[in-house]
């Protein structure tokens, strides 16, 4: 190692001369983390059912991503602030995929935006539709809580997933079967994750047993919504896009009685959490949390419908 | 061996360029300088995650929220190796994460600056990563062996930082007024602390003769700023934003630009802690370590359980 290589070193990270100051062509490279969500909607498909499908999954994804998010700089450890991480850019990538293609099959699901606006479709669904027109469960909403609060609505959230996109992969639709078979794999990465560290955490202290006892029972009962079967689902199951969350229970509940046996824990008995007005967040009627939530999310692009990012 | 034999091995391994290691003797002098080095970046890494990670939940597009997610992801990856690298001096994370809450070492003052608009996270990674990146690049030589191979990886990632704010800053500028006001806003406050992370002049730079003497610094700080003038220079050209400085020419004769200085006393200032977000910074660390701490001890706990399970 000499110096007289050591100028040769730093041309090579930046590019080389004339590049480093263009930064190579790589520059303006689109973004092709949306290929493919275009292709047509299936015969026998109706596309507004299966954009506001994609809408639920998405914005699950969507809104438990900026969750998790909220733990970066904020997590136990450094390894934690990068697992979390891993785990909200995977769900922030599936959102992206699920916007977009509700958008493409049902393009009357995007708000209008000022003429002009080079806003693409998923950033106007989710930054310029209000709380009443957001379709997730009720579940991913809430504030964040301490570390169990988050193992234990992971780890729901990730059982419930994982099994919904397994059986999503033989969708009708092929976007939806192929985002679906990326998901599963990612998704299971994040059940296995919040398993173990809900065994970790029942037995390793009495403080940690304590806390994720509370972890559970402060999200168990939001659980219900997610299998409750809504007439878009009902649809998408009958016409071959979609899976009846009702369908997934047996498994999900095995599941999650395989973890809890596991760490020595019982079953929650708490009842579920009431609707308002007959409905919950897959209608459009969430927690209080949502507004506030929705708010910083969508601060900084609604100032500038016509800005470019 | 005698101590002069081992001093003159180490002298001479330093003199052929060549790595120390962890199991090498080494001058203590030398061993602490190299933690001290180590750890200040480390903590810059894992501080640094602050401002900009203050953004994602605000990023204005969801490419852009992914983008800087995997940037702060890479900040705490960056934080882990450097640790590792002090680790094998003997000096664990955790009395080192507790020297910096008790503010007994240091990190780059750049990050006791606000970040005020998401245009600054572009800034960030333009400016604040490329002067960082000039910083670092001599750093994969640096003598001793694991933070030299930590540093060859953070580059190639800073690099790819940089690009990234770089374009956010030119995407920006191609939208509406309001957007290109935001990002010379944004340069007109980073530009000086910029170029204040290449520290004090030489002329006062205490530490500087012997880490290079010991081949852990391979640049003097002004070599390194003017390196960085040099280079961003065309790129904010090329941006359409004006660095806020009067003095700065392009010197014929020199072959590089003329630049002013920067508010040595600010630097000073906020080096000893008043600047606009030190205890902020500091708070917030303490905090999630200590809130932390808890699910730390659960696993440590565990790992004993496990342990035990199965040694009977």
């Amino acid at each position: 190692m000499h110096d007289d290589d050591h100028q040769s070193v730093y041309d090579g990270l930046t590019g080389g001369d004339e590049s480093r100051w263009a930064f190579g062509a790589g520059l303006e490279a689109p973004d092709d983390a949306l290929a493919g969500v275009g292709a047509p909607v299936p015969v026998g498909v109706d596309p507004h059912a299966l954009a506001t499908y994609c809408l639920m999954l998405g914005d699950d994804a969507l809104v438990h991503s900026h969750r998790l998010s909220q733990w970066c700089s904020n997590a136990p450890d450094l390894e934690e602030d990068i697992a979390l991480a891993n785990v909200a850019l995977d769900l922030l990538g599936q959102a992206r995929l699920l916007l977009a293609r509700a958008a493409v099959v049902d393009p009357g699901v995007v708000p209008v935006l000022p003429a002009g606006s080079p806003v693409p479709d998923e950033d106007a669904l989710a930054f310029f539709r209000d709380a009443a027109e957001f379709r997730n469960v009720r579940l991913v909403e809430g504030e964040n809580g301490d570390f169990a609060v988050t193992v234990a609505r992971m780890l729901l959230f990730a059982t419930h997933r994982l099994a919904v996109l397994q059986r999503l992969t033989a969708s009708a639709d092929p976007v939806l079967a192929a985002i679906a078979a990326k998901g599963v794999k990612e998704v299971a990465y994040h059940r296995d994750h919040a398993a173990r560290w809900c065994v970790t955490l029942a037995l390793g202290t009495e403080e940690s047993r304590r806390r994720v006892v509370a972890g559970l029972e402060r999200v168990w009962p939001f659980r219900d919504e997610l299998s409750r079967t809504t007439p878009v689902e009902a649809t998408a199951a009958a016409q071959g896009f979609g899976v009846d969350p009702g369908s997934v229970s047996d498994e999900v509940e095995a599941v999650l009685d395989q973890v809890l046996a596991a760490s020595g824990l019982e079953r929650p008995a708490l009842p579920p959490v009431g609707e308002v007005a007959g409905g919950a967040g897959r209608d459009g009627r969430h927690t209080e949390a949502m507004g506030l939530l929705l708010a910083e999310m969508q601060v900084v692009a609604r100032a500038h419908p016509l800005g470019r990012w | 061996m005698t101590d002069e034999a081992r001093v003159a091995e180490f002298e001479a391994t330093i003199a052929r360029h060549d790595r120390i290691e962890p199991r090498d003797w080494m001058p203590e002098a030398y061993r602490a300088t190299v933690v001290r080095q180590v750890a200040q970046h480390a903590h810059s890494e894992v501080i640094g995650m602050q401002p900009e990670g203050a953004w994602i939940t605000r990023a204005p597009s969801l490419r852009r929220k992914a983008t800087l997610l995997a940037k702060v992801q890479d900040e705490a990856g960056h934080g882990l190796y450097l640790y590792s690298a002090c680790e094998t001096l003997g000096v664990s994370r955790a009395q080192l994460t507790e020297k910096l809450i008790e503010g007994r070492q240091k990190y780059s003052s750049i990050f006791n600056y606000p970040t005020l608009s998401f245009a600054d996270v572009g800034t960030i990674g333009w400016l604040v990563d490329g002067a960082a990146i000039c910083n670092q690049v001599p750093l994969c030589r640096t003598s001793y062996g694991p933070y030299g191979r930590a540093m060859i990886r953070i580059c190639k990632e800073e690099s790819f930082h940089q690009r990234q704010g770089f374009e956010l800053l030119l995407t920006m500028m191609r939208g509406t007024d309001e957007q290109r006001a935001m990002v010379q806003e944004s340069v007109d406050r980073f530009w000086w602390p910029a170029l204040m992370m290449f520290g004090p002049p030489d002329a006062e730079s205490p530490n500087t003769a012997q880490s290079m003497a010991w081949g852990i610094k391979r640049d003097t700080n002004d070599e390194l700023r003017q390196k960085f003038v040099d280079m961003t220079v065309p790129q904010a050209e090329r941006l359409g934003v004006t660095l806020p400085d009067p003095d700065l020419r392009w010197n014929a004769e020199r072959g590089h630009h003329d630049f002013g200085q920067p508010d040595w006393d600010e630097f000073a200032t906020v080096v000893r802690g008043g600047g606009p977000c030190n205890a902020q910074r500091i708070d917030h660390r303490r905090r999630a370590h200590e809130d932390g701490a808890w699910v730390r001890t659960a696993a440590s706990a565990f790992a004993a359980r496990q342990r035990e399970e199965v040694a009977s």
